[in-house]
């Protein structure tokens, strides 16, 4: 009846594999400077990093259920960041990549502060509006080229490598750790104690919160810590684009719509659905771009179809046929052999 | 014996209704109280009242000689305080085992190897261990009561509230139950019990406490409360002095 007759495991044969699967599949995109073109290896750059964004709006959405659409404030602010502490503090790019999610967490704190005070719409409604403040806050700065924004000094861009085949490799292996990065503290947070209670907290809160989980700390941290990485994220996309705007930084069709279509095709509160969502969302990308307008139709029809059909995404799709888990976060217990 | 739990002029009213109006009462360590009362006499808000999920208007609350009154429900669990819901709020996306989990490590605070023992200690109890792989929410009503059980046991707690537990099982698993009830209480935890079903609830508590409006209408051995005429016509819906 005791312990000693069952047993506690955390893995699978399934994880196992794809854990083996997913190691070669990294070394070879590792090596993707010398196999792949410029142009490959830039979409597959924009591809890492939106699977980063996708990953950590998931994590914020999914499980803790903040449910922003003004996470571009973060993209925005870190690729400010970014631009005014490489021209102004002399800072080397990749400290400042870092710096910028330094002061992306410090900057989340008051406004985590004010719109946690709101909820379900309202909290959505309010992300936004400080997207919005952020956006005409950095307009107003006219050393950082005000509403018409500002390119990235040639001497900065240098700094990174001198020769551009090697910028192009440097910032290519940015973009792939970042999305390692990102996908693998999601999983370990969500694998330890705090994140079993974030999980609680995703299913249920009156329950959470009887049974001793602290809701408001949980979801303060796990927005303190998504927006320093989106900052981070955000001075990298940047860094790849070579030029800012009030505009294209604090987008919110580019930096939040395209990233909830990604976590809601692929599956929301899982770490799969956003990795199968970047994918899709990249295929049919590159598969529509030519169509215009049409391209944007057809992903609006995709999403209401997946939301209609398939609440729980793509993943969830394939969950319910088969007990598959790629990143085991769960516990199985079986029976001991009696031997 | 010593008080575990104390209230003091307890009341709390959603606009015209109240569903706690001055209620006062201590329960002692060790101790196995029973609540009766109508539908909608205001036992469950007393309960949510009692773990924090509820704000009073007035009054304290004591545990173990701590005012709590302004604590966190979070923080009343980490003391010891635990529920079962009288609707079961399951974490239905996680596997039985994980919900017992949450509960050992969040409240507990409980780590590896001992959550996990804890756990399946717990679950072997509660006659869940061979559903411990199963989704909370594909779970059965007379399973999701059983998991608010064992949620609440795996939080090691002091003081357990229980809320309508018994209803709908059979004779043989009624009495099951109660075995586990009894044993728990034997084990030292502290039990409030809110119960339709009578006669599983006698055969466990020492002490009854009736409830009506929000009110404290009788308190004391649980022979003479149900022999008492308040009781009566409550359950029985008949006049005593008729």
């Amino acid at each position: 009846m005791n312990s000693q007759t069952y047993a506690v495991s955390r893995s699978s044969r399934a994880a196992r594999v794809s854990a083996i699967i997913g190691t070669l599949v990294l070394i070879i995109l590792v090596a993707a400077p010398w196999w792949a073109g410029r142009a490959d290896m830039r979409l597959m750059g924009e591809l890492f990093l939106y699977l980063a964004l996708a990953s950590l709006w998931n994590l914020m959405a999914g499980y803790a259920g903040l449910v922003s659409v003004g996470q571009q404030a973060f993209v925005g602010f870190g690729g400010y960041m970014l631009f005014a502490l490489t021209m102004f503090a002399g800072l080397h790019p990749i400290t400042a990549i870092a710096a910028a999610g330094l002061l992306g967490a410090l900057i989340s704190v008051p406004v985590a502060v004010l719109i946690f005070r709101l909820r379900g719409a309202y909290f959505a409604i309010g992300t936004w509006v400080i997207a919005e403040v952020f956006r005409l806050g950095f307009a107003q700065v006219s050393a950082l080229g005000g509403g018409s924004g500002s390119s990235l000094p040639v001497a900065i861009v240098k700094s990174l490598a001198s020769k551009r085949a090697m910028r192009e490799s440097i910032s290519y292996w940015l973009a792939l750790s970042a999305a390692v990065l990102v996908v693998a503290s999601v999983y370990f947070f969500l694998r330890s104690r705090k994140g079993l209670a974030l999980t609680a907290i995703r299913d249920n809160e009156t329950a959470a919160d009887s049974l001793g989980i602290d809701i408001w700390r949980t979801k303060f941290v796990v927005y303190v810590v998504t927006s320093a990485f989106t900052a981070m994220i955000g001075a990298l996309i940047f860094l790849q684009k070579l030029r800012i705007s009030p505009d294209a930084a604090f987008s919110v069709n580019d930096w939040t719509a395209f990233v909830i279509f990604i976590v809601v095709i692929g599956g929301i509160g899982t770490i799969e659905g956003p990795i199968i969502g970047t994918f899709v969302f990249f295929l049919l990308r590159e598969t529509l771009a030519d169509l215009g307008t049409v391209y944007l139709i057809v992903l609006g029809v995709v999403a209401i179809l997946v939301m209609l059909k398939a609440p729980k995404g793509l993943w969830g799709l394939f969950r319910a046929r088969f007990d598959v888990q790629i990143f085991p976060l769960g516990y199985r217990v079986s029976k001991r052999d009696p031997s | 014996m010593t008080t575990i739990l104390k209230l003091q002029n307890l009341r709390k009213a959603f606009g015209a209704v109240t569903v706690a109006d001055d209620q006062s009462y201590e329960v002692r360590r060790g101790e196995a109280l029973g609540v009766l009362g109508p539908n909608g006499a205001g036992k469950t808000s007393m309960f949510n009242l009692i773990t924090g999920t509820l704000k009073p208007n007035s009054g304290r609350i004591e545990f173990a000689g701590k005012d709590i009154t302004g604590w966190s429900a979070a923080r009343r669990s980490h003391a010891g305080i635990a529920r079962s819901f009288q609707v079961p709020q399951p974490f239905s996306g996680m596997t039985v085992f994980e919900n017992a989990m949450i509960a050992a490590t969040q409240s507990a605070g409980l780590n590896g190897q001992k959550a996990e023992d804890l756990c399946i200690r717990v679950l072997d109890q509660t006659e869940l261990i061979a559903k411990a792989n199963v989704p909370a929410g594909s779970l059965t009503l007379l399973e999701r009561k059983r998991l608010e059980l064992t949620r609440a046991l795996c939080t090691e707690p002091e003081l357990l509230l229980l809320d309508e537990i018994a209803g709908g099982l059979t004779e043989a698993e009624c009495q099951s139950l109660i075995n586990t009830i009894k044993e728990i209480h034997s084990s030292g935890t502290t039990i409030i019990w809110i119960e339709h079903v009578v006669h599983a609830l006698l055969s466990v508590v020492d002490r009854l406490i009736v409830v009506d409006f929000g009110k404290l209408i009788a308190d004391g051995k649980p022979k003479p409360i149900m022999n008492s005429p308040q009781v009566k016509e409550i359950y029985l819906g008949i006049e005593a002095d008729a």
